[in-house]
């Protein structure tokens, strides 16, 4: 006679072991399958001493084992110990190896060898899989591994790290403090890594931390000596240790084999869930990462959720006073299952996403009411969010004259793509003609939908494609003509320093710069002479192709840009058209006409613009630059900057390059798209309305922003002690004074050192008197400005 | 690119500044006192009042500028005021004065005055002379990379040095351990070091590299390009620290004679009471 339980939980990790907490607590009889000797093994792998993260943040969580930010071993010691106090009932060394039956009996066959049976069955095995192993002559070897629990463990041990993904690269560089590494790379560079990752072993491999083989693989191996091939042939590598982390085998077969079915073929695809988790088989549900939900606070709650669900208790999901506060006075009118269903049926973009989707996606917006006039947003905000229309028409204000003119937006349609992809200020305000209700989504979230979901993709492309060319050429382009003109347009992308085209080339079309920069030079009596820089939301091109002639300068891109491209033809059918176009666009023409004489006769303009676009002005949207010849070097600027952001200075005035009295001093350039913001873990890195880029206080001290900025402007600090006012500083010698950090240490009573947070220009933001390194020049050397007010402004003067 | 702080929102303080003075002297040809005209008559009271605040004004500078993060106005509007009104003092604390001097606190102050405002103008032509010539001279390095290259130089002449025999090792070895950049106030402002070890190498290791042997001409020569490479770099950075010291120094005759001045003030207020 077999064993036979209520619900059979197959994994231990955070939701399989909430799962089997919540059963043990509801005194529900269960067992949860362990296919290894502990809990949560996906965590038990993480590298000893990495700190796990409970995000979102404010996601409450559910469950009847307790989960916050902390050690991996803290973590897993508190779960054994409440997994312990519950009684939950856990096999351990049990691999599920097949699932036969349906609800009320599924037979559970456990490694091969012993079959259970279950009436409901949780399936929460993650996406980890099987680990792949190295599949080569004498791999057998018991100094191959493949995980690394504690990199302290070795010492001066030639070691070789098989596989150059996330975690070889993680544990080369854990290994190589006290040993000698070796990482093998099958292709020839470091694809497909996070970017802070790929900075860091190519920083090692650069130093001689680490040895690399590039375009390398195992072949065979004896103890003690790996044998590669390579592309000159074989090369033989010595090792004491191999560490091979060569990913894992999807666990997709297993689940297909159980009858759940998924929607596509693509590796991405989730099985497709009921709000219950429950899949296309009955009494079978998927939960945590392999049904979409990848962080552990969700699949914790999940795991809490599935068992009421299976017990008949239909409660809501631990977000729901979280929608319920996002819909505020919407719920007057509906429940929170309510305002999914419409906000699905009304807006096509979200239509395509499943309700537990949308719920996640809803977390991370805002839902907003506005009267009618209420404003939006205002042109030249400085905020990247998307709004999707649900009820009612905003007036877009067109025109940057006249508030009167406006083009109307409806029910369903969005709006806001354009600042969310270019990272520039909005272009246009916007504000309700009527009573609306507009769902308001971060663009992190919104990225993260166009690149996961097609349709939205789709969606925001070609809309957004209509509104640039409006927004770039003329807002008076008509409906029809619009439509021929997308016709014939396309995308281009172009990676930094790559010509759109070069002087003298046949003038086949205008470019509309939808993201990035560019320059525009001419070859001037030899010489290469930067003449202008275009930033994004300006078109380029026209003059030869309106004037029927060759190029006249090379276009090129500063930074990695994107332009829509429109053919010849179209566009000079589309200026037929339109009068009020082909006379700015004359106006334009004659306006660059005399700013190329004018930078011609002075070509150290032409360098200065072209040596700031190499200290990234491309993609700068504020810099801190310095006029040498009126700088007394005083340093003024550094100690305002310290003593008003808790002791430490966050630019560098003396370091940095000059070119003719212009100095770039280390400081923040406020980038478009900023690098730092790209890994940063509890998302702490955000930009104001006003602009500027800046660290809230959640930061957890990572270092990612650090080593992927590429201007060196972030540095991780300690907070200083304050310091006693200025007057008894001066009149009684009383602690340290203005810009004196090092005798600061003496200050704090036990001289120990705190956490090191990032720290970063956030522009003095909250100051009255605007950037303090400005406003403490007293020579007024220092100045902010941005690129483009610099090149067409100060450059000149 | 910017404006400096003479031109500085087109000449504002200069303007308010002279009409100041202008006032002040309209005033005194327009004031028949009785007798000679001195601070005692209530114009001179006035533009002893005026010249009072003025000062006070002048000295809270310095506080001003070490307070960060407070009030509107750039440091570089309080600077550019400052350096008008001190200049204007001139005018409107003579004309308080009646040209009368002596042997006295008053006169004290009045010449410690006189000092402070000197010193300034100095530092308004360092202010305006000395960062072009810093930038023209550092040629794109920072003072740090300037000894970082000579270090390097140094271990460079060393490893070569150890071929071409003891004169020429003794002279490169006391180079690295005896040049020396900035020193004194004298030696700082100088710029120069006569006696430089570097420079005295670069004369000797030249002259004996001529008798050199064949095998060893090749060495001779790297070293001297070593040592006259790392001279020049020294000159560079001894021209550095000379304008730095140049920036700096007249604040060593402005801050304290500013304070002296203060005492003497109020040593001269006081005793006015007692002409009563």
């Amino acid at each position: 006679m077999s064993e036979n339980y209520k619900i059979a939980v197959i994994g231990s990790g955070p939701s399989g072991m909430s799962a089997g907490g919540r059963a043990a607590e509801r005194g529900v009889s269960h067992v949860v399958l362990e296919r290894s000797d502990h809990l949560s093994d996906t965590i038990y792998k993480y590298q000893k001493g990495k700190h796990v993260m409970a995000t979102p943040e404010v996601l409450p969580l559910r469950s009847s084992m307790t989960f916050g930010a902390a050690k991996r071993e803290t973590v897993l010691e508190t779960w054994n110990k409440e997994a312990q106090g519950h009684k939950v009932n856990v096999r351990f060394n049990a691999q599920v190896t097949g699932i036969t039956g349906a609800k009320g009996r599924f037979d559970i066959l456990i490694n091969n060898k012993e079959t259970i049976t279950a009436e409901s069955i949780v399936m929460a095995i993650g996406l980890q899989g099987n680990l792949r192993k190295l599949e080569i002559e004498g791999a057998d070897w018991d100094r191959v591994q493949y995980q690394l629990d504690d990199p302290e463990e070795y010492e001066d041990e030639r070691i070789v790290v098989v596989g150059a993904g996330d975690a070889g690269i993680e544990n080369a560089i854990a290994l190589a403090k006290q040993n000698r590494v070796v990482i093998i790379n099958r292709q020839g560079e470091f694809a497909r890594v996070k970017d802070a990752n790929k900075a860091l072993i190519e920083a090692a491999i650069e130093k001689g931390e680490i040895e690399c083989f590039y375009s390398a693989t195992p072949a065979r191996l004896t103890p003690g000596a790996l044998v590669l091939d390579v592309p000159q042939g074989q090369a033989t590598v010595q090792c004491d240790r191999i560490i091979a982390r060569l990913g894992a085998i999807p666990p997709r077969a297993f689940v297909e084999r159980a009858g759940i079915v998924f929607p596509s073929k693509s590796q991405e695809a989730l099985p497709e869930l009921s709000p219950q988790y429950e899949s296309n088989v009955p009494g079978l549900y998927v939960i945590g990462a392999l049904g979409g939900y990848p962080l552990i606070k969700q699949a914790m709650n999940q795991g809490y959720e599935v068992i009421e669900f299976i017990l008949g208790n239909n409660i809501k999901p631990a977000d729901e006073p979280l929608l319920e506060r996002k819909f505020g006075a919407l719920l007057q009118r509906y429940t929170v299952d309510q305002v999914i269903d419409l906000f699905r049926e009304k807006v096509p973009l979200l239509s395509g996403l499943t309700a537990l989707q949308l719920r996640e996606f809803l977390i991370d917006g805002t839902v907003h009411l506005k009267a009618p006039g209420e404003i939006v947003f205002e042109r030249n905000d400085y905020t990247t969010s998307l709004y999707m229309i649900v009820e009612g028409n905003v007036n877009v204000h067109v025109d940057p004259n006249d508030f009167s003119v406006v083009r109307s937006l409806k029910a369903g349609q969005f709006f806001g793509e354009l600042g969310m992809i270019a990272g520039r200020r909005r272009t246009a305000s916007i504000t309700a003609a009527d009573q609306c209700l507009l769902i308001e989504s971060p663009a992190r979230t919104m990225i993260k939908l166009i690149n996961s979901v097609e349709s939205v993709r789709r969606a925001v492309n070609d809309e957004g494609m209509a509104r640039q060319i409006r927004a770039y050429l003329s807002h008076e382009i008509k409906e029809a003509d619009l439509a021929g003109l997308i016709k014939g347009a396309d995308r281009r992308s172009f990676k930094a320093e790559t010509v759109f085209f070069n002087e003298g080339d046949e003038s086949d079309g205008v470019y509309l710069i939808t993201q990035g920069s560019i320059t525009v030079s001419r070859n001037v009596a030899g010489k290469n002479i930067v003449l202008a820089y275009v930033p994004a939301g300006h078109y380029v091109g026209e003059m030869g192709v309106v004037g029927n002639a060759p190029r006249d300068a090379t276009i090129r891109a500063a930074i990695d840009s994107k332009a829509i491209f429109i053919p010849k033809p179209a566009f000079l059918d589309l200026i037929e058209k339109l009068p009020s176009l082909r006379r700015r666009m004359e106006e334009e023409w004659l306006r660059r006409l005399a700013h190329k004489a004018k930078m011609t006769a002075r070509p150290e303009a032409g360098s200065i613009i072209q040596f700031l676009i190499e200290q990234g002005a491309g993609e700068a949207t504020d810099m801190l630059l310095i006029d040498e010849s009126l700088c007394i070097r005083c340093n003024n600027c550094e100690i305002a900057c310290a003593e008003t952001h808790g002791g430490t200075s966050r630019l560098d005035r003396e370091a940095g390059p000059t070119v003719a009295n212009v100095h770039v001093p280390t400081s923040c350039r406020h980038c478009e798209d900023p690098h730092c913001m790209t890994e940063c873990p509890p998302d702490a890195i955000h930009r104001s309305p006003n602009g500027e880029v800046f660290i809230d206080s959640t930061c957890i001290g990572c270092g990612n922003c650090e080593r992927n900025c590429p201007y060196g402007v972030i540095h991780m600090a300690e907070k200083e002690p304050a310091k006693p006012g200025l007057l008894s500083w001066m009149l009684f010698g009383m602690g340290s004074g203005p810009g004196q950090d090092k005798a600061r240490k003496k200050d704090k009573k036990d001289g120990s050192e705190g956490p090191k947070l990032a720290v970063k220009c956030d522009m003095c933001k909250d100051q009255k008197s605007g950037p303090a390194c400005v406003a403490s020049c007293p020579t007024g050397a220092a100045f902010r400005v941005s690129p483009e007010a610099f090149f067409s402004g100060h450059l000149t003067r | 690119m910017q404006e400096s702080v003479l031109v500085y929102r087109n000449f504002l303080y200069l303007k308010v500044s002279a009409a100041a003075a202008g006032a002040s002297l309209f005033a005194y040809v327009w004031h028949t006192p009785l007798g000679q005209p001195n601070g005692g008559t209530w114009l001179g009271y006035t533009l002893g009042v005026v010249s009072l605040g003025i000062v006070i004004w002048l000295a809270w500078y310095g506080i001003r500028k070490r307070r960060y993060g407070v009030g509107r106005a750039r440091l570089e509007d309080w600077l550019s005021a400052h350096v008008y009104l001190g200049l204007a003092l001139v005018v409107i604390a003579t004309l308080h004065a009646g040209f009368q001097v002596g042997w006295n606190v008053h006169t004290l102050a009045y010449v410690l005055m006189l000092l402070v405002i000197a010193s300034g103008a100095f530092g308004i032509y360092t202010y305006v002379r000395i960062p072009g010539l810093i930038t023209a001279n550092r040629a794109g390095l920072t003072l740090e990379q300037i000894m970082a290259l000579i270090a390097e130089l140094h271990e460079d002449c060393r490893k070569v040095a150890v071929t071409l025999g003891d004169e020429i090792n003794e002279l490169v070895q006391r180079s690295a351990e005896e040049s020396h950049i900035g020193g004194n106030v004298w030696q700082q402002l100088s710029g120069r070091d006569p006696l430089c070890p570097t420079a005295e190498a670069l004369v000797r290791v030249r002259a004996i590299a001529r008798d050199l042997p064949q095998a060893q001409s090749e060495n001779g020569r790297k070293l001297v390009l070593l040592l006259a490479r790392q001279s020049e770099l020294l000159g560079q950075a001894r021209r550095d620290v000379r304008f730095k010291a140049l920036i700096d120094v007249w604040l060593f005759v402005h801050v304290p004679m500013t304070l002296a001045l203060l005492a003497a003030l109020a040593a001269h207020v006081v005793s006015v009471f007692f002409y009563w």
